[in-house]
């Protein structure tokens, strides 16, 4: 239990497409973390930003842009970057920050602006870059998804209505969330009314990118306790781990997996491996997990996540959700916050967005799409590059 | 009207056999890790340590992996025919090598003609063409 840090306040921006400056999302949600854990911005002495690659020199700097916008008081500065897992970096610098007895209160912030139009990669001939290969043959994002899910088909019996279930299920849940971008519940006919992008995926169970901004305000328990924060939900465990040799998953962007071939070297999978440190060092078990936020960049890969996180067994997942027990209400209730389906990927912002969702849900404080008596929450996203991060949430 | 010459459209990527073509990688000297594309400075195996590498043709042959398609133009640099023509991309499982390696799929095979598991072989084929030349990439067939 030596490791754990306190959520004192959380904070975010709506995601949207709303085409502002990164900075005012990351301000927005920064005061009304701070707001909310009721300290004074002052009284923090670390600001850990997560980058974005996309909003020029200050997005590279965001810790610093962030304190900046807030008003320079001397706090010490520190940006992450780790594609999609670049707020769950950001927040294990701020914790261990923390545990290390350099600091007691710490602000985390990550934010975004999508890039207008589409990015375009860099001409020429360039064969040294798996990206611009794996475009030039043809193989874009969802390529890779569609890979995932068409698998699942194949080895489990998952069918494309079961990865239609999973978008229902996440447009329910988000519908009634004020920091949602999408609110609308989609049916089945909507679902199949929707173009095909990658066989087996349609447009509508391919997550879109969005702006936005989250915050959380963290500090050490002993400092919780002091300004009467004891009870305040706590950060148990993050995961930050690389890949481990022969990654046996074929991974955005490569057109190649490892090989396995030499002696002594066995497969291994990234997602899989994520959750693996952080069970340990919050010290549950899987069947601890009240609630989870995954990365469903596909509706289908909310499935692989489920399993990942080992909250069912190897190609159990389609079966729980037509069972309903993964919507609000059920045994292992995923994505009540509408997950990716609802808010569009902001990256730097996203991983602790799900941070933000679990501390409203373990506080009792999502009215319609509260999990009741949710006291173990776990998330996991993957970005690429072999960065990923999971992170537990206890009350 | 004479034929076009045929060159690859990634050099030194595949052997331009057009009967029994071989994705070219590399082979670690030391553990037998095999690379493709071709990996020619350092091992990344975490326990091999070695710089040492052989240029080696890959299988011709092995399983789907999974499989998908495009029904949407992708973006440059893929150069699309005008009207776009939805393809077939399958990944497929080397058995020696232990890898798995993406390509398109030869026209005429649905994704629906597909399943994991399946036999798969690998052909030549044009990707696109200009003025001066056709250029040759790989894909996978089903074996026959
Ligand atoms: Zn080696």
């Amino acid at each position: 239990m030596g490791k754990e840090i306190a959520i004192l306040g959380v904070g975010m921006h709506p995601w949207g497409k709303w085409g502002r400056n990164f900075v005012e999302y990351g301000l927005h949600a920064a005061r009304a973390a701070i707001a909310d854990a009721g300290v004074r911005w002052q009284d923090i002495r670390f600001v850990s930003g997560a980058a974005t690659m996309r909003c020029g020199y200050p997005g590279y700097v965001a810790g610093a842009t962030f304190a900046q916008a807030l008003g320079w008081q001397g706090a010490e500065v520190n940006t992450s970057y780790a594609a999609c897992a670049s707020g769950s970096q950001a927040l294990a610098a701020a914790r261990a920050k923390i545990l290390a007895g350099e600091c007691e209160v710490a602000l985390v912030v990550g934010a975004d602006t999508t890039p207008k139009g589409f990015l375009a990669p860099a001409k020429g001939y360039r064969p040294d870059d798996p990206d611009w290969v794996r475009f030039l043959i043809g193989i874009t994002n969802p390529s890779y998804f569609a890979l995932y899910a068409r698998r699942r088909m194949d080895l489990y019996g998952d069918t494309e209505d079961d990865f239609g279930l999973v978008k229902i299920k996440n447009s329910e849940h988000g519908f009634t969330n004020p920091n949602a971008r999408y609110r609308k519940k989609f049916t089945m006919d909507d679902v199949h009314a929707s173009p095909m992008v990658a066989h087996p995926l349609r447009l509508l169970q391919i997550c879109a990118t969005s702006d936005g901004g989250a915050a959380l305000v963290v500090s050490s328990l002993d400092y919780a306790r002091r300004i009467g924060r004891g009870d305040a939900v706590r950060v148990a465990a993050v995961s930050t781990v690389t890949p481990t040799f022969a990654n046996e998953v074929l991974e955005m962007p490569d057109i190649a997996t490892d090989s396995a071939a030499a002696a002594a070297i066995e497969t291994h999978r990234f997602r899989a491996s994520l959750p693996v440190k952080a069970y340990e060092e919050a010290g549950i078990s899987p069947r601890d997990v009240d609630v989870a936020e995954v990365y469903d960049l596909s509706s289908a890969l909310e499935l692989d996540w489920m399993e990942d996180l080992q909250l069912c067994g190897r190609g159990e997942a389609a079966s729980l959700v037509r069972a309903g027990e993964t919507r609000i209400g059920g045994r292992i209730p995923v994505n009540p916050s509408g997950g990716l389906a609802c808010f569009g990927e902001a990256v730097p912002a996203q991983a602790l967005a799900q941070v933000c969702e679990l501390t409203w849900q373990l506080r009792g404080a999502c009215a319609e799409r509260q999990v009741e008596g949710a006291r173990v929450g776990v998330t996991a996203n993957q970005g690429l590059f072999g960065h990923g991060s999971s992170v537990i949430v206890t009350r | 009207m004479t034929a076009k010459p045929r060159v690859a459209a990634l050099e030194g990527w595949f052997t331009l056999d057009e009967h029994e073509p071989r994705l070219l990688g590399s082979r670690c000297r030391q553990c037998g890790t095999c690379y493709f594309p071709k990996q020619t400075t350092y091992c990344r195996n975490p326990a091999c340590d070695s710089t040492e590498f052989d240029e080696v043709p890959l299988s011709r042959r092995g399983r789907v992996w999974s499989c998908t398609n495009a029904e949407y133009k992708p973006p440059e640099p893929y150069v699309a025919a005008e009207p776009f023509e939805p393809f077939t991309i399958a990944a497929v499982e080397l058995e020696a090598e232990r890898m798995v390696v993406l390509g398109q799929v030869v026209t005429g095979v649905s994704v629906t003609d597909l399943r994991v598991g399946q036999e798969m072989e690998l052909v030549l084929d044009t990707l696109y063409g200009d003025a001066e030349s056709d250029k040759l990439i790989w894909k996978w067939k089903p074996a026959g």
